[in-house]
């Protein structure tokens, strides 16, 4: 599926994504956080994004807060993939356990434009932009990540390990 | 091959002899710890069907960002965490008016210890490495696989050693080593990385500056901050702990990633400036920045000491004209030892507001938003836009010191020139 890019810079923290004001008492309903995402720093993103668009980040995207509701802010929005030059760590591994796709692509994170059309090959294990035909390459996902993604997150993770049906 | 205090106390919790910086490791976990946004992790731990968690005696929750509540969502989050500590039957759970924020309460109830590997949901739980434990901050689905599992996969950081030396100048604290620090490597410097903390100036470093500084190792993208447990730490721990714990001490031929030296001797009292927490400068070249707030407190700096600090240079004197003085003490012991030791009364003589022990307006949660176009300097530890209100207003950080001599003079200014 292609989607449009949205771009940000570099050191995108979590209080840009979903500032603090909105945290009380969020997942009980994490569907709530999706107008406000991005809304101080872009406020057309939570407006105009479409389902399977991408949130492209520079370096340290994410970095800031722990707070969950940031990678779920953007799921809410449609967008399944957060493509940057790389991730604030808590970011990251928040991402894997939520089912938002982060990949690191310092290529991509340089050479995608704003508003670029993008779609994502993982068979391949490639980002295509459709707008400039450039290929990029992503940092591989960890075996053991992938592993957790494959069993659906961490969620039924823990259940296994526990031997919950 | 020499190890760091923190490949040596993963080692230990992942039952290993050894382990290597960049390996994914199953680590014991000796304590998680929460707060009211932390409800999160038990509805995740509610979608896991899990019944009780790994060990309720190291579970540590208060609550400290939304309270006392100050919306009907809040209020709510608040009524489902109590169920949910029951449920759980959670041992240590602090409720209002008998804790206060969690990175203060924690350590001062004798529940972090050295050695310990401590993870929670919330970014700035690095601040317990003062006390030469590993710790990190999660989300809420990790933190609810701590809490049902009692461990966690995580990949060995590597080590970057910090050595200080010199004598710290009068007035400048950890605050300033800190916002320093990071003012030289930048907020990604330190990323999935361990500080180390060590030298002359870090032995000589009182307990409340330590655990300043470890808590903001998180600004400089760190997994965790850590200063070897030594005297000070002991003297900490007497009378807080009867439990046993094991200190470690980084090996002379353990292997870092990088080493940065500073010698203090002419350190001044450091700023970081809108919106980055490494966009720092000398309090005395940021000239003429007019306050319309001032916040002394919060998870960074509201220990006793830094209370002291500031009824040091509040004393006899008052707050700017127009400007908004509020005083956030970290814990309920530390507000009551305030108002034994008479620092309250000089709060409010100099016109601050005084708050229960909670995070406030650190996270423009609520107690002191602030308005378009508005400033506030703040011993806090974030200034992003949007951090403390709107998203045009802007925070700069520093230390217990710098920002009441800024309150006195209603701008920013270096805490020597008010006394």
């Amino acid at each position: 599926m292609a989607g449009k890019a949205w771009k940000f810079g570099d050191d995108i923290d979590t209080d840009a994504i979903i500032p603090g004001r909105f945290l009380a008492n969020w997942n009980k309903q994490p569907e709530k956080l999706k107008t406000n995402c991005f809304i101080d720093l872009a406020p057309e993103f939570a407006k105009e994004v479409a389902a399977d668009d991408f949130v492209v980040g520079g370096a340290n995207f994410g970095c800031g807060s722990s707070r969950e509701a940031a990678p779920v802010a953007i799921k809410m929005t449609g967008v399944k993939i957060v493509i940057a030059d790389s991730f604030a760590r808590i970011f990251y591994r928040n991402c894997i356990n939520v089912g938002l796709l982060a990949l690191e692509s310092p290529a991509a994170s340089a050479g995608i434009r704003h508003g670029d059309m993008l779609e994502v090959d993982s068979v391949a294990g490639v980002i295509r932009n459709l707008s400039t035909n450039e290929t990029y390459t992503f940092t591989p996902i960890p075996p053991f990540v992938q592993q957790i993604l494959d069993l659906g997150g961490l969620v039924p993770y823990v259940k296994k390990r526990l031997g919950i049906s | 091959m020499g190890a760091t205090i923190t490949e040596k106390i993963l080692a230990n919790a992942a039952g290993r002899e050894q382990v290597s910086p960049g390996e994914i490791i199953t680590a014991r976990v000796d304590a998680v710890i929460g707060h009211d946004i932390t409800t999160a992790a038990f509805r995740e731990l509610e979608k896991m069907q899990v019944e009780k968690v790994f060990d309720r005696e190291k579970v540590y929750f208060t609550v400290d960002h939304f309270v006392p509540s100050p919306t009907l969502d809040a209020a709510a989050q608040l009524k489902d965490l109590s169920a949910y500590i029951a449920k759980y039957e959670i041992t240590h759970w602090f409720e209002q008016g008998r804790g206060g924020i969690c990175h203060a309460i924690f350590p001062e109830q004798g529940l972090i210890r050295p050695g310990m590997v401590v993870v929670g949901s919330d970014s700035h739980t690095c601040t317990y490495g003062a006390l030469g434990a590993f710790s990190s901050g999660l989300g809420a689905t990790d933190v609810a696989a701590a809490m049902a599992l009692g461990e966690l996969w995580l990949k060995v950081p590597s080590s970057i050693k910090f050595n200080f030396f010199g004598a710290l100048p009068e007035m400048v604290t950890g605050k300033d080593l800190i916002l320093h620090t990071i003012g030289r490597i930048g907020v990604d410097g330190a990323r999935y990385k361990a500080m180390e903390f060590c030298g002359e100036t870090i032995r000589n470093l009182p307990i409340d500056d330590r655990f300043t500084m470890c808590n903001m190792a998180v600004e400089a993208g760190a997994k965790n901050g850590i200063i070897e447990a030594d005297k000070t730490a002991r003297e900490y721990l007497e009378g807080r702990t009867q439990e046993p714990f094991l200190t470690f001490s980084s090996d002379q031929d353990a292997v870092y990633e990088a080493e940065h030296g500073y010698d203090v001797t002419k350190l001044q009292s450091m700023v970081a400036q809108p919106y980055s927490p490494a966009n720092v400068a000398p309090a005395c070249e940021i000239n003429g920045v007019k306050l319309d707030q001032v916040v002394i407190g919060s998870c960074t700096n509201g220990r006793i000491s830094d209370l002291r600090a500031a009824a040091r240079i509040l004393r006899g004197k008052k707050a700017a004209r127009g400007v908004r003085l509020l005083v956030f003490p970290a814990t309920q012991h530390i507000y009551l030892q305030a108002v034994k030791e008479g620092l309250m009364e000089i709060f409010v003589e100099a016109g601050a507001m005084i708050s229960p022990p909670v995070c406030g307006p650190c996270l423009g949660g609520h107690l002191g938003l602030l308005a378009e176009g508005e400033v506030a300097i703040s011993t806090t530890n974030r200034n992003f836009a949007s951090r403390m209100g709107h998203k045009n207003s802007k925070v700069y950080l520093s230390s217990p010191y710098t920002a009441a001599a800024s309150a006195v003079a209603g701008y920013i200014i270096d805490p020597r020139q008010v006394i």
